[in-house]
């Protein structure tokens, strides 16, 4: 009761005393939290003490949602339903040549049989009507452990990478979108394939490319997907859209600009992943052993980008989605005359556009030395393209 | 008058962590005032036996669950400024309301850089400034908010 002032009479000893004893249990509460996982049963507990609360919030909007749907009128629902059918016909009319490109791929690369999707499995969540802290990208999902949901699972909308989920309640998940400052998500650039890491900016609308070499080869419009390192993300899902490049002389980096696919503030459902061990697509976990893949400290691992270098075994399969052109990529590739040369390869010299991309194709590295590709296949292959990729944005 | 002191504030509290996580427009939800940290000093001044310091402290770990990428981080900036709260409750409840403003605003300033420093040495840095915003709304809203809670406190005398 040293520091005991004031109303010393209150029940459990005088302020300076509990002050004390609350003080210490928040500072190892914080301690233990930031230095491992032996707080996850306490946050699961608090967590579901948050519960009511969260559902006290949600519940009239989500009310509100509901009494909207029953009151629809049969015109709305039946033009949602054309609309819907018409879609769906569309994607299975994409999806069966998608079949078929795939297929053609798979025998380039002289695979005995097609790999399954790598996506073994997933789950619709919802985002949940609250509001976590305003200035970080965060998101609740209503998704927990219950519904089988991991810590530092993929969570993705239909048109590209969403984030990962942080933190597990039984019911709920917290979800730490890739705009998030905290966030890095390693990316690949799908024209050359060059590696690097996108990090968040805190900004829904963007994403920051801070560790490109300011002659890397990257230009505006150019597609970044997941390159399957870090441990969390699959290879070759769209993560976004580079829109600005911005070259310093004095500066030995290159500040570059991407927007993300995924429309961070408009979903409302949102999927959750689980990809199947030992895919070559799938996520591999860095050497760090980094689980959570809140990759802070993975920047360095793909620091130095080498242009379609391999940096694990994955590669071919990894690449497989970057390889093949896209036709903003077809036309993009003529375009630059400014891009300095690579030290390592020419990626695509301006004029040939036609055998541009069958080169790159190549260059990440087969174990069994195939012949390159035969060129009407590839053009073949280019001219499906334009219906069977198209990203979004 | 313990037990329903108690009631009172733990019901009030409730409420105003509702408020804190209710969902709202972008430029809204920047100059809420925190009406958690907000309910939480009226009631240390008001009643700093019953409340206070514990108050303070689930408050904050409360706070943590929604808010906070590391656990423990509001309730340690809420003890202290509780503390500080209680030990001056006498002064600051002789105030005039425009002076307790004032005070408030003093306050949440201070656990706002608690909440700056936390992050900082935890590796999860929010140097956005807009951050800062809601130690100005929380000053203008005090005393509404303190009008509001003292209707409570004046049924239960």
């Amino acid at each position: 009761m040293a520091f005991g002032t004031g109303a010393s009479s209150a029940r459990g000893g005088s302020p300076g005393f509990r002050f004390t004893l609350y003080a210490i249990l928040s500072i190892v509460i914080m301690f233990l939290d930031q230095r491992g996982e032996y707080l996850e049963q306490i946050r699961y507990g608090l967590n579901i003490a948050a519960y009511p609360i969260e559902l006290a919030v949600s519940s009239p909007s989500a009310a509100w949602r509901w009494i909207q749907e029953s009151v629809a009128t049969r015109d709305t629902l039946r033009a949602e339903n054309a609309r819907l059918i018409t879609r769906n016909r569309e994607l299975e009319l994409r999806s069966m040549r998608y079949e078929a490109l795939a297929k053609e791929n798979d025998q380039l690369r002289g695979l005995q049989e097609a790999l399954p999707p790598v996506a073994e499995r997933w789950l619709i969540a919802e985002i949940v009507d609250i509001e976590l802290n305003s200035l970080r990208q965060r998101v609740l999902i209503n998704r927990g452990t219950r519904n089988g949901v991991f810590k530092g699972q993929a969570v993705l909308d239909d048109k590209g990478l969403l984030g990962q989920t942080t933190h597990v309640g039984p019911w709920d998940a917290e979800v730490i979108l890739i705009t998030d400052p905290e966030h890095a998500v390693p990316v690949q650039i799908e024209r050359t394939g060059l590696r690097t890491i996108a990090v968040g900016t805190g900004d829904a609308a963007s994403l920051a490319l801070p560790y490109l070499p300011a002659n890397a080869d990257v230009k505006s419009g150019d597609v970044l997907l997941s390159s399957g390192l870090g441990g969390v993300f699959p290879a070759g899902y769209p993560v976004g859209r580079v829109v600005e490049v911005h070259r310093d002389a004095v500066q030995p980096l290159a500040q570059v600009r991407a927007i993300p696919f995924a429309s961070m503030n408009i979903d409302r459902e949102v999927m959750l992943v689980w990809f199947r061990e030992g895919h070559p697509a799938a996520p591999v976990a860095a050497a760090t052993g980094a689980k959570s893949g809140n990759a802070n400290m993975q920047p360095q691992v793909a620091a130095h980008p080498k242009p379609a270098a391999p940096a694990n075994n994955t590669a071919p399969t990894a690449t497989a989605a970057p390889a093949a052109p896209s036709p903003g990529d077809a036309a993009a590739v003529t375009a630059p005359a400014k891009t300095p040369a690579k030290p390592v390869k020419p990626v695509a010299e301006p004029k040939d556009a036609e055998e541009g991309p069958p080169i790159e194709e190549d260059i990440p590295p087969k174990p069994e030395p195939k012949s390159p590709a035969p060129p009407k296949t590839t053009a073949e292959l280019r001219d499906m393209q334009p219906s069977t990729r198209r990203w979004p944005g | 008058m313990n037990a329903e002191a108690r009631g009172a504030m733990v019901l009030t509290a409730i409420i105003a962590l509702i408020l804190t996580v209710l969902p709202l427009p972008t430029y809204l939800a920047l100059v809420r005032p925190a009406f958690l940290v907000l309910t939480v000093l009226y009631w240390s001044i008001a009643s700093p036996r019953a409340g206070g310091i514990g108050l303070g402290f689930f408050a904050g770990l409360m706070l943590d669950v929604f808010q906070s990428p590391v656990l423990g981080e509001h309730a340690l900036a809420l003890c202290i400024i509780t503390y500080i709260v209680v030990r001056e409750h006498q002064k600051i409840r002789s105030k005039p309301a425009f002076q307790q403003s004032l005070i408030v605003f003093a306050t949440l300033i201070f656990y706002e850089t608690i909440l700056f420093a936390i992050d900082g040495w935890t590796h999860h840095p929010l140097n956005n400034p807009l951050r800062w915003t809601h130690t100005v709304s929380g000053a203008i809203f005090w005393a509404p908010v303190a009008a509001v809670l003292n209707l409570t406190n004046d049924r239960r005398r």
